[in-house]
């Protein structure tokens, strides 16, 4: 039987380490010990598959999926890109999972307590299936900074979660996204657990003049990159492999 | 793109603690989905044992950490995954992967599901049943991989190739789940070290 082949390596330079003490939470929650490196068999080479049955018709248009009086407040973007692995390929029929504040800063989660005000039409979560492309697309508004309690005076630059699948589970990535221009990224501890000044800038959502819907919103264009995959030597690439 | 023609990997970030929100809103305390994703792991007809599933996840200090968020990925009885690459069918509405969060104030977390058959290592020997767990919270940069296997499985485990890949001889019952019977149902004990002493061992996979 032919093994099914492996992924790329992770690229260690490209991610934060677990232990940043400038991010202060990550002092007690990080391993002491070093990872043990594992090749990978069946269970890393695959990992869940979703369809369109998973979702709603509005789960990637945040002005809506949760609005009951209204649309929600706030700058109103269209934020979209491609998922690719490292070879460039697109990464299709993945589930993105996006999740954010509101316009005010302010989570809509009974943990968060921050003074910015809920947005009774903005309920800060969705997503959605990359088409064939790798091509995803969210509506939303652009989410504020709020303060957070690590020094005392640090604040969040305006970000959104995204968590993406891949087509197996060593794929999985959970990361946050930025806004080009905000002078709050390079002041961020958690923004800055990354080493790589070239990594942070991935981070780094665009503004898109081209998909920009005028008149209506600004588009925020957000390419998110996964571990490619080994061709096997000497086997045909019919599986893209 | 580097020299040689590739992206590079996007880098990760902390999952944060909201992570309900995107991931499990009915957690965060609103309902937003019809159908959040990963709450039943096997689904009605898979078949094997019916299990849960519980543990905490402890950090340096000796902690709980009540913000955490596991994803657990598995084979099915026969040892099968539910993906083309999979190794074979799955029974109609067995998916393997399931999301699991911790209740708010104790930091305790469950789930249930089957017990996964034995799956073969890149060589063709048997892997003893496991669970794979990836964990992401606030203060986690880099979501951690671990496994869990299962006590009653001792001579499996006693030739798993992965188990027998770690050095230290010390650290291995760190992946182990205690079994006890509960209401006449198996339930599996696993907490989770992330610093300190009995630290679990992670995998860079």
């Amino acid at each position: 039987m032919k093994r099914p082949s492996d992924y790329y390596q992770r690229d260690v330079s490209r991610h934060p380490p677990s232990f940043a003490p400038g991010y202060k939470t990550s002092v007690a929650r990080s391993p002491g010990l070093a990872l043990i490196s594992l090749e990978q068999s069946q269970g890393d080479i695959t990992g869940p598959v979703f369809g369109h049955n998973d979702l709603g018709p509005l789960d990637n248009d945040l002005l809506r999926n949760f609005a009951t009086s209204g649309d929600p407040v706030g700058e109103r973007i269209l934020l979209h890109g491609r998922v690719l692995d490292e070879d460039a390929r697109p990464v299709p029929h993945t589930l993105v999972e996006i999740w954010q504040a509101n316009a005010s800063g302010r989570y809509r989660h009974r943990k968060d307590t921050y003074l910015g005000a809920l947005d009774p039409n903005f309920g800060g979560c969705g997503r959605t299936l990359t088409d064939e492309t790798g091509y995803y697309a969210f509506r939303t508004v652009k989410p504020g900074a709020y303060p957070w309690r690590n020094h005392i005076n640090n604040w969040r630059p305006a970000h959104i979660h995204v968590s993406v699948f891949g087509r197996a589970f060593s794929q999985r990535l959970i990361t946050q996204l930025y806004f080009e221009g905000d002078p709050l990224i390079p002041l961020c501890p958690i923004v800055q657990t990354i080493p790589d000044p070239d990594a942070i800038d991935a981070l780094v959502a665009r503004l898109d003049m081209n998909a920009t819907v005028p008149l209506d919103m600004i588009a925020w264009r957000f390419d998110i990159v996964l571990r490619g995959r080994r061709s096997t030597m000497f086997e045909n690439r019919k599986e893209g492999n | 793109m580097d020299r040689l023609g590739y992206l590079r990997q996007t880098p990760s970030q902390t999952a944060g603690p909201y992570v309900h929100i995107g991931l499990a809103p009915g957690a965060a305390g609103f309902r937003m989905y019809d159908r959040e994703l990963g709450w039943d792991i096997a689904g009605p007809n898979a078949a094997g044992e019916r299990i849960r599933v519980e543990g905490l996840v402890i950090d340096g200090t000796g902690s709980p950490i009540k913000d955490v968020m596991l994803e657990a990925w598995q084979a099915n009885a026969a040892g099968h995954f539910a993906h083309p690459e999979g190794g074979g069918a799955v029974e109609d509405g067995f998916r393997g992967w399931g999301r699991v969060i911790t209740d708010f104030e104790t930091g305790e977390w469950g789930f249930d599901t089957v017990k996964p058959g034995p799956v073969a290592w890149r060589d063709g020997r048997m892997q003893a049943p496991h669970i794979a767990l990836w964990i992401v919270a606030r203060g986690i940069n880099f979501g951690l991989n671990t496994r869990m296997y299962f006590e009653d499985e001792a001579k499996a485990n006693a030739a798993d190739p992965v188990l027998n890949m770690i050095e230290w001889e010390n650290r291995r019952p760190t992946l182990i789940a205690k079994r006890q019977m509960r209401d006449g149902k198996p339930v599996y004990r696993f907490d989770i070290r992330i610093q300190g002493t009995g630290e679990t061992v992670f995998f860079d996979i």
